[in-house]
């Protein structure tokens, strides 16, 4: 049984535009393989789907929109013919570099925008022969020459009267005045973050009338998708780091500290076509299931 | 056969002795003190404390020890090893090295941490110990179902042959556990929770060895998610050590799973190198880097606060993979985040983890451990809020025991601290602790950790924060205990010792309870102790009796009212002073069980063997000690065990030793007297007793140099009629034997002869009753070994014995040959026939014209007969008879390869007496001698070496001066050759 494996030179998998991607097809059989040539394939493209919840379901299933192609390439790497039994490797370089006048995004797997770079190995056979298929994703980051992240610190502070958006708790009158008594000071220390570094910052819990129940982070990606009929603007979460469990000392400063976490995000990006955001939402829940939060939208890049 | 009579070579035993003499050198050096080590290394803790042990000067029952005075290479050695310690006493000496090291030093040897740090292994067990609880547990986990396993294992089974495969089934994986597979197991006992515990530990070495890396992730992260749960809270702590165990192995793996996969190839070899012991992150390859931060990642991404905390404390030490200097940082913002922990209990146990892990992985990093101590005491409040309450509330915990808890992370983080830590920071704490939160339970964990020396510097200081420290449920006994270990250890300022001890005995008196009291004073007596005189000691001594008297309370704290008398008597050693305060005794008054009583006295008894070098005869000890040593005494009965009743009697008999009136003899007979009243059940003090006034009555003649006044002389027999009613009542019929016998010789050296020989007489009359078997030490042994030398001993002090002229002549030695003659001997041993060779040893001698040696001022029999005709036809007679025996022993001797193997060894032994003392120029002898040569060479059993040796002496004494019979009988001796 022969297997046939793609392997870059670097561990990491991680490109930058302008560089060449290099590694070996390899192919390993005990016995001697019949081949009618393998090639390889070098895709980089996003995929924009519609959310049902924008555009509806009919137009989500059958609008989906068309992948932007970003990068297309195909090299022949071996000739129709044989190989000998053992470890072949078969060396290959790529020169990473936008179709047109496209740049090559950041790798970003969302949920309705997907930006994936892979290289795909196909070795064609005879015909009582199965075809063998390899497929390996490689990352693209930006250089570390793109917008710096300035600082930008964001205070905040949280009272019952700064709240905007008080949902139904139980009878309609004055909502305000039905909440506990509470008062949350903190402070991001920037609201343009490096995507490297952790997101930074802190929390005091000045007062709260009733016993908290967690102290979390939210980070939520907001992604647009332009089309025909409009655009389509989704928040979904991320990922969502408690920072303070259980009834939180008073008073104490409670440090913000949240890795960004790989593949989910990337430097945000704006283009005609889609849009990449991302938010930090402070959520404080009480007991009772009370719950606070508060939007921070953030911008993102490397350096 | 004829008989044979037996002729005695005559001979002159000064010239004899002469001849011997070996060349004799004079020296200056005593041979044994070049072994004497003067320099001492320190082996280590336990070492020391054995070393401690030993050096109790000269223990009591040995007095041999003193006879290398003050050159005892051990005692020596204990000398420089206490002469190393530093002042400060008990402790150990690295902790004395810590003060004079430098404290900015960044590298700490690894080692060094393990050694002057209590590790956490051995808090451990402590922990573990205190910490349980008889509640219901649960466990929440999806882990330990069969069930679950089981499936789990077939999914492993499946061939993961492509990557997909293997993600696909990584996700399915995950999708197991979250969808509903986790179970929540109720109503686990302790036990139960341990043993799931364990299994979940044994799991998640499993899953790892299965290559199911993810599995094993969330076992840990199960587990640490264990820690948020306070439902059992007694157990909290317990449950701390078992969880972060899991943890432990769960760093460990992670670690050095990615140190093997960071093998690399140096150049110019093929083979790949596991990395070095202190590797740079320079030399770790890149895709090892990429599994390192790929587990960050993973852990960044846990949602839980308390999990995600635990679980990158459990892998710190990987942050060495990828950058230097990393510890620091992380260890800071772990610090930090640990802030948003909201249970006061779950944040102080994660604290004392990164404190933990902390000190494992950088011990050079110090700032998070200050960190952690500042944040703990900056939330101290939350230990008052309501939820705190409301769980206290719902499991009934009062807030002391509550409060406890806290104890094992605190001291934990507080060690770390003082770990190599300068005295401001004391200082520092002590200051933010008087400004925030001034408690109990704080104050007592900083009184444990730091060095004894900062803490007694500053006792003023702490007396103060104790009165004001608000209880807040932490019992403030405990607080003035902590303070007394401390300053016992070390010494407060002289100017403010007796006020820390007015100010704490006013406090420590005013305890309600009697548990609360003791456990105070019984730390506190060892201060007044070591720094003031016997009036303080025995002011607080009259406290505690006060204090324990109502109701009976001594009964209940025996173990502490013990641990005060032994502290009492490891400070002050001079027993005078004990003994003279007027509480002493009324306290140990309080010992009324029987048991601790004894064990208490035994502990003085002790003390007293050991710490009395010099002897003494202070009444007021004497009186003491004789009460204390009734009370041992008294104790003994038919059931008690051997070894308590050596112990006891060891004991007794040291002290008895150490008591002397000087020259005060008859003050001295007299105390022997009482001692045997109140002693007489105890074989061992009985003998020392009558040694001691054997003693006395040698020491007598000492002084009147040999010539008794009548004063004296009287005394001298009082002495004898004390040992000679005192010896019967010893039950060991060896002993028994042996005193008369020395006291006999006593008797002698001191010229009285009645009594010497009524000691003989004594003693010859004892013989018959000698069992043929004895049991030593639990054996059951033939006696005969020990009568033969007790009887040889007999018979060569019978030699320079004087007849008594109301007696016949050599009356005793006849009684001793009549007694022999009638005790039953083992058939399988020579013993009666050797005895009889020996007799007629003694025999020749007695003969001879001068005796080999004589008592001073005695006559013998040879200045009393003077070689008389008569003497010497009687003891012709004697010892015709005796050669007639031996023969017919020898005949009688069954005729088997035993037999003639007996035979010619005693034949041998018979011929070697009579060429060595009998006389061979006497035709009969030479016929005698000659035959019993022959007989030894008859069957071929003599022993050839000693045959050859006994050849060579008669050859050699051939060759001498009138050696002419000698030389013809060696002539006549043929040595067999063996075939």
């Amino acid at each position: 049984m022969a297997t046939l494996d793609i392997r870059l030179k670097r561990v990491n998998k991680t490109y930058h535009e302008g560089e060449v991607l290099a590694g070996v097809v390899i192919v390993q059989s005990k016995t001697d393989v019949q081949h009618q040539g393998i090639t390889l394939t070098i895709d980089g493209s996003v995929n924009l789907q519609l959310s049902s919840k924008s555009v509806g379901l009919f137009e989500a299933f059958y609008n989906s929109v068309k992948p932007i192609q970003l990068l297309t390439g195909v090299l022949q790497v071996a000739k129709p013919g044989k190989f000998l039994p053992g470890k072949t490797e078969i060396p290959f370089e790529f020169p990473l570099k936008a179709k047109g006048s496209r740049k090559l995004f950041e790798t970003y797997h969302g949920v309705f925008v997907n930006i994936q770079y892979t290289v795909r190995a196909d070795m064609k056979r005879s015909l009582l022969a199965k075809d063998m298929t390899k497929t390996v994703e490689f990352i693209i980051e930006y250089t570390n020459k793109g917008a710096k992240a300035e600082t930008k610190p964001v205070p905040f502070t949280i009272t019952p009267e700064s709240l905007q958006n008080v949902k139904e708790v139980g009878n309609k009158t004055n909502q305000k005045a039905a909440l506990p008594k509470f008062k949350v000071r903190g402070k991001l220390d920037s609201s343009s973050c490096c995507i490297t570094k952790p997101l930074t910052g802190h929390v005091i819990i000045d007062e709260c009338a009733v016993p908290i129940k967690s102290v979390e982070i939210q980070l939520v990606r907001v992604e647009t998708c332009g089309c025909a009929e409009g655009y389509a603007r989704d928040a979904t979460e991320i990922q969502n780091i408690q920072i303070g469990e259980g009834d939180v000392c008073r008073g104490i400063t409670i440090p913000v500290h949240m890795v960004f976490p790989r593949l989910f995000t990337c430097p945000t990006v704006a283009t005609t076509n889609f849009k990449v955001d991302f938010e930090i939402n402070i959520v404080v829940v009480m007991k009772d299931d009370y719950l606070i939060s508060e939007n921070f939208p953030i911008s993102l890049c490397r350096n | 056969m004829a008989t044979y009579s037996w002729k005695s070579r005559t001979r002159n035993y000064e010239g004899e002795k002469e001849k011997l003499k070996l060349e004799s050198e004079e020296t200056t050096n005593h041979p044994l003190k070049p072994l004497v080590v003067s320099e001492v290394k320190k082996i280590g803790r336990d070492g020391s404390k054995k070393e401690k042990e030993k050096s109790k000067p000269a223990t009591p029952l040995d007095p041999l020890s003193s006879a290398l005075d003050g050159s005892d290479p051990l005692s020596m050695f204990a000398a420089a090893a206490a002469a190393a310690k530093p002042s400060s006493g008990g402790l150990d000496p690295l902790s004395g090295n810590m003060g004079t090291d430098d404290i900015d030093s960044g590298s700490v040897d690894k080692g060094e941490v393990e050694e002057s740090l209590e590790p956490w292994a051995s808090r451990k067990a402590n922990i573990l110990a205190i910490y349980t609880t008889s509640e219901k547990l649960s466990i929440t986990t999806s882990f330990l179902s069969p069930a679950d396993r089981e499936k789990v294992v077939v999914k492993s089974q499946v061939a993961q042959s492509t990557v997909t495969d293997k993600v696909k089934n990584r996700l399915e994986q995950l999708d197991d556990f979250e969808e509903g597979s986790v179970k929540e197991m109720l109503n686990l006992s302790q036990q139960e929770y341990v043993m799931r515990i364990e299994e979940l530990n044994s799991a998640l070495v499993s899953a790892w060895e299965h290559d199911q890396k993810v599995k094993a992730l969330k076992i840990a992260i199960q587990c640490s998610k264990l820690l948020v749960d306070t439902s059992v809270i007694q157990f909290y702590p317990s449950k701390f050590v078992l969880v972060t165990d899991i943890l432990d192995t769960f760093g460990r793996l992670v670690f050095d799973r990615i140190r093997q996969k960071s093998s690399y190839i140096p150049p110019g070899s093929k083979k790949p190198q596991v990395l070095p012991e202190n590797f740079t992150p320079d030399q770790v390859p890149e895709s090892a880097k990429e599994t390192c931060r790929n587990w960050f990642f993973k852990i960044a991404s846990i949602r839980e606060l308390i999990p995600r905390l635990y679980v990158e404390a459990a892998i710190l030490k990987c942050y060495s993979f990828l950058t230097t200097g990393e510890y620091s940082q992380a260890l800071n913002r772990l610090t930090n985040q640990m802030r948003g922990i909201g249970d006061p209990l779950v944040a102080v146990y994660g604290r004392a983890y990164l404190s933990r892990v902390g000190m494992a992985v950088a011990p050079q990093v110090k700032s998070h451990h200050i960190n952690n101590l500042y944040d703990f005491i900056n939330s101290f409040s939350q230990l008052d809020s309501d939820t705190v309450q409301n769980i206290l509330a719902m499991q009934r915990l009062d807030m002391p025991s509550y409060l406890n808890l806290y104890s094992p992370a605190l001291d934990w983080i507080l060690q770390c601290i003082a770990f190599k830590a300068a005295e401001n920071t004391l200082t520092e704490i002590l200051g933010k602790c008087k400004k925030n939160c001034n408690n109990a339970l704080l104050l007592n964990s900083i009184m444990s950790a730091f060095k004894p020396e900062f803490v007694s510097r500053r006792a003023i200081e702490f007396l103060e924060l104790i009165k004001e420290c608000e209880e807040a449920g932490f019992p403030k006994h405990n607080l003035y205990r902590s303070l007394g270990t401390n300053l016992i250890l070390a010494a407060p300022p002289e100017q403010h010792r007796r006020n820390i001890l007015n100010e704490v005995w006013k406090a420590v008196m005013k305890f309600q309870t009697p548990a609360e009291y003791i456990s105070c004073a019984e730390v506190w007596v060892e201060y007044p102790c070591k720094h003031f005189s016997k009036k303080e000691v025995n002011t607080i001594l009259n406290d505690i009796i006060k204090h324990m008297t109502p109701d009976r309370a001594f009964e209940n704290h025996y173990q502490e009212l013990q641990s005060v008398v032994s502290k009492i008597l490891s400070q002050m050693h001079d027993f005078s002073v004990l003994f003279s305060m007027d509480k002493f005794l009324p306290f140990i008054d309080m010992f009324q069980k029987d048991s601790v009583k004894v064990e208490v006295c035994k502990q003085i008894m002790e003390s007293f063997c050991r710490h009395q070098t010099e002897p003494t005869h202070d009444p007021v000890i004497v009186n003491a000690a004789i009460f204390i040593c009734k009370t041992m005494h008294d104790s003994i009965d038919a059931l008690t065990l051997e070894d308590e009743r050596r112990v006891i009697g060891n004991l007794i008999s040291g002290f008895v030793r150490k008591i002397s009136f000087g020259r005060d003899f008859e003050q001295q007979l007299s105390f022997c007297v009482e001692a045997r009243g109140s002693f007489s059940n105890i074989d061992a003090v009985l003998i020392t007793l009558v040694q001691c006034v054997n003693q006395l009555a040698a020491e007598t003649r000492t002084l009147m140099k040999g010539n008794h006044s009548r004063k004296t002389a009287a005394f001298i027999r009082a002495c004898a009629a004390y040992s000679f009613i005192t010896i019967p009542s010893i039950s060991g019929i060896f002993e028994r034997l042996k005193l008369y016998l020395v006291s006999g010789q006593v008797a002698m050296l001191n010229q009285a002869l009645s009594q010497a020989d009524a000691f003989f007489k004594a003693a010859i009359s004892l013989i018959p009753d000698v069992p043929s078997m004895i049991t030593i030490d639990n054996k059951t042994r033939s006696s005969e070994p020990f009568l033969m030398s007790f009887l040889n001993q007999f018979l060569a002090t019978l030699l320079v014995v004087p007849d008594n002229p109301e007696q016949g002549v050599l009356y005793l030695l006849r009684g001793l040959l009549n007694v022999l003659q009638d005790y039953v001997w083992d058939s399988n041993t020579d013993a009666k026939a050797r005895i009889y060779i020996s007799v007629l040893a003694v025999f020749s001698a007695m003969s001879q014209e001068v005796y080999p040696y004589h008592i001073y001022k005695v006559d013998s029999n040879d200045s009393l007969y003077g070689s008389d005709q008569k003497f010497i036809a009687e003891i012709t007679t004697t010892t015709e008879t005796l050669i007639k025996q031996i023969l017919d022993y020898c005949k009688g001797l069954p005729q088997n390869d035993g037999g003639h193997k007996r035979q010619a060894a005693l034949a041998l032994e018979f011929f070697h007496t009579i060429v060595v003392h009998g006389d061979i120029k006497d035709e009969s002898m030479a016929k005698l001698a000659l035959n019993l040569w022959n007989l030894t060479q008859k069957n071929g059993y003599g022993d050839t070496k000693q045959m050859t040796s006994i050849l060579n002496y008669v050859k050699k004494h051939g060759k001498g001066f009138g050696g002419k019979p000698y030389a013809d009988l060696a002539g006549k001796m043929h040595l067999q050759s063996r075939t």
